[in-house]
């Protein structure tokens, strides 16, 4: 197991907070590649769901984060999970089924939770996580433990009556939870044009009296200054921010996604908005890091997921015995 | 039983003693608190935490909206980050509305997320017939919750037991579906309550009286129109075995078994409708086991018909099993089968 060595800050402020903020996009689109790859090789069950594409947004919003503090992912989780620091490797080891995969094999791709760094588990469920973040937020308060929560979703999910309950529930006790809302324009196959009335997501904090904010998603840097400045509201007692980062899914929905609803033209054109490139253009001119510091950086990334991929390939698989004891927490005496 | 080792013989209505548990669980740890719709100054649409709000603050005894899906949903994350919430919603049909969070989300997370984390919550609301508030307030939906692995479900029938299951349930890392008939909020029950904070642990049946003619399993309300059956029949000489599971999941059989390979009769008894129920969980494990070469009758099971709850006074009243329809369901295994 690695250790969990995050470095809050913005990616701009040394060398090493950049270092890490291109690390951590890397990781992602790294680990999605080889999510993609063990599925093309018949090595992964069930479904997937990429988020090639969508890096900037989960890494940005992380950047901002403390260790302490809370977030809820959804079915597109791998992100969010990898930028709150998760071991690569249970990680893999839990999309193939093995023992020590975060959830034992239990719960798969859509299910991890990572109590060291916060992560309170991704969801299967459309919306399933915003409520749940605006308790951990609640809890936050009653013990006055500082922490800020941070309910990842789409948009898809602002539609769920779940993400209205928990808005409002979240501005009339101004909890400590930021509503990281990742546009990556469909909900599935629905795309937001046909599923809004309205242009600007995060304007549905209005009817809350939630400040919201649009930012470039695909802008690791525009993404955490948002999020710094959502988090200091949130931790100074001024309530719940709705950030909507606009970005862009390359991959289908899932694997059984043929792409119907959208053009090639369409991909390709998002596929020039790049964040990773994105922020190598804006790092070549504040000249932080170097072409040789970059390609290091990425063969880091590279290094890493492929030892956690041999790591998890190796590992022993999960057994069924003990499922029926796995159910319910055993009650201490 | 502990409940028996009261000498105080105080009577309470069942809102007090459930009002009583939290009131005690409250006050033995600070991180149990208990949220829902007009639970404070209003004291819940049931009066069962009248009082609460004055005694422990709007940060303890929270108000909320009418919002099901976002109370419970905050529950389940507070519970997940260190808490130990309790949360009315006003009437158990109401529990539609946050299904997802109940269903989804706070069984599933122990087992789904391997076990990191869990979910110490207890959901408290009313169930049950007899009031004239028609379909959308009245149903018996133990079997919903009781079919669905990662939810404990506890199904009071008297004062005494209410409050030692809500302390355990509130001691309980899992989440429990806890259903209170609102018939029995007002009404005291034949056992005293005792004073201290002794438990009542969850998953354990309780025999409620013994007798060797004809086993009777109910559930809720329907316990209390079985020992009113049980009273008037023992005059006649039959006699009868009340058995009440107290926690219909888990569910703890060995005391039926026991019973049923004594008398040989069973009848089971409950409000919600007999289609997929809870009692037919009860008569499959007494069928599958070696009890039932004991059985001298064949099981009768009554229910509440398959029907919405209607809402005038008689159709109300036919919906559902009344004392007459024990009586009558009772002798006639007795005296059919010997």
């Amino acid at each position: 197991m690695t250790t969990i060595q995050l470095l809050k800050g913005h990616p701009l402020s040394s060398k090493e907070h950049a270092t890490h903020a291109l690390l951590y996009m890397w990781k992602v689109r790294k680990f999605e590649e080889a999510v993609k790859d063990l599925f093309g090789r018949g090595m992964m069950h069930g479904t997937m769901h990429l988020s090639i594409g969508q890096e900037a947004s989960a890494t940005g919003m992380c950047l901002a984060l403390d260790l302490a503090d809370q977030i809820t992912s959804t079915h597109r989780g791998h992100g969010h999970c990898i930028a709150k620091g998760a071991d690569l490797t249970r990680m893999i080891a839990e999309l193939l089924g093995k023992k020590i995969g975060y959830c034992g094999g239990r719960g798969g791709s859509m299910h991890i939770a990572d109590v060291e760094t916060g992560n309170l588990g991704a969801n299967g469920v459309v919306g399933g996580g915003i409520p749940i973040a605006v308790g951990a937020a609640l809890a936050s308060k009653l013990q006055k433990k500082g922490t800020v929560a941070v309910s990842f979703f789409g948009d898809g999910a602002m539609n769920e009556g779940a993400f209205h309950e928990a808005a409002n529930l979240a501005a009339i006790w101004k909890l400590p939870v930021i509503f990281f809302c990742e546009n990556n324009h469909y909900g599935m196959s629905s795309s937001t044009d046909k599923a809004f009335a309205i242009h600007k997501l995060s304007d549905r904090g209005l009817g809350y009296g939630i400040p919201g904010v649009t930012v470039d998603g695909n802008n690791v840097v525009e993404v955490y200054e948002a999020a710094e400045a959502a988090v200091a509201r949130a931790k100074s007692g001024g309530g719940p921010t709705i950030i909507e980062a606009v970005t862009y899914r390359w991959e289908g929905h899932s694997r059984s996604d043929k792409n119907l609803y959208r053009t090639k033209e369409e991909i390709e054109e998002w596929k020039h908005k790049d964040p990773i490139p994105k922020f190598i253009s804006i790092l070549h001119e504040k000249n932080l890091l170097s072409q040789v510091e970059i390609d290091a950086i990425q063969q880091q990334a590279y290094d890493e997921i492929m030892h956690a991929v041999n790591e998890a390939v190796k590992a022993e698989s999960a057994e069924p015995s003990g499922l029926l004891d796995a159910v319910f927490k055993k009650v201490s005496a | 039983m502990s409940e028996k080792s009261d000498t105080n013989n105080r009577m309470l209505t069942m809102a007090e003693s459930l009002r009583e548990a939290m009131t005690i669980a409250m006050t033995e740890r600070d991180d149990v608190f208990l949220m829902g719709e007009d639970v404070g100054i209003y004291g819940g649409a049931f009066g069962v935490s009248s009082e609460m709000q004055n005694k422990f603050g709007e940060e303890r005894v929270i108000d909320t909206p009418i919002s099901e899906l976002g109370i419970v949903g905050a529950a389940v994350g507070a519970a997940l980050a260190g808490m130990r919430p309790i949360v009315e919603i006003q009437f158990s049909d109401f529990t539609a509305q946050a299904m997802d969070q109940i269903a989804n989300q706070a069984a599933k997370i122990h087992f789904m997320l391997g076990g990191a984390l869990h979910v110490p919550l207890v959901l408290r609301t009313p169930q049950g017939s007899g009031t004239g508030a028609a379909a959308q307030h009245s149903q018996v939906l133990e079997t919903w919750f009781a079919n669905i692995p990662g939810l404990k479900v506890v199904v009071p029938s008297n004062p005494a037991d209410a409050k030692g299951l809500l302390l355990s349930a509130i001691d309980d890392p899992n989440p429990v579906i806890f259903l209170e008939h609102k018939l029995l909020y007002k009404f005291p029950g034949r056992d005293a309550v005792p004073e201290g904070s002794e438990r009542i642990p969850l998953g354990v049946s309780k025999v409620v009286r013994r007798g060797s003619d004809l086993t009777i399993v109910a559930t809720g309300i329907m316990v209390n129109k079985s020992w009113d059956v049980a009273e008037k029949l023992a005059a006649e000489g039959i006699n009868i075995t009340l058995i009440d599971p107290r926690t219909i999941s888990p569910l703890d059989m060995e005391p039926i078994h026991e019973s049923v390979r004594e008398t040989g009769r069973l009848l089971v008894v409950q409000e919600g409708p007999s289609h997929g129920g809870f009692i037919n969980e009860v008569i499959a494990r007494v069928s599958e086991s070696p009890t039932f070469g004991s059985l001298i009758a064949p099981i009768k099971r009554l229910a509440g018909m398959n029907i919405p709850i209607p809402y005038a006074p008689q159709l109300e009243r036919a919906a559902v099993p009344q004392v007459e329809d024990i009586e009558v369901a009772a002798r006639e295994i007795v005296k059919n089968w010997r």
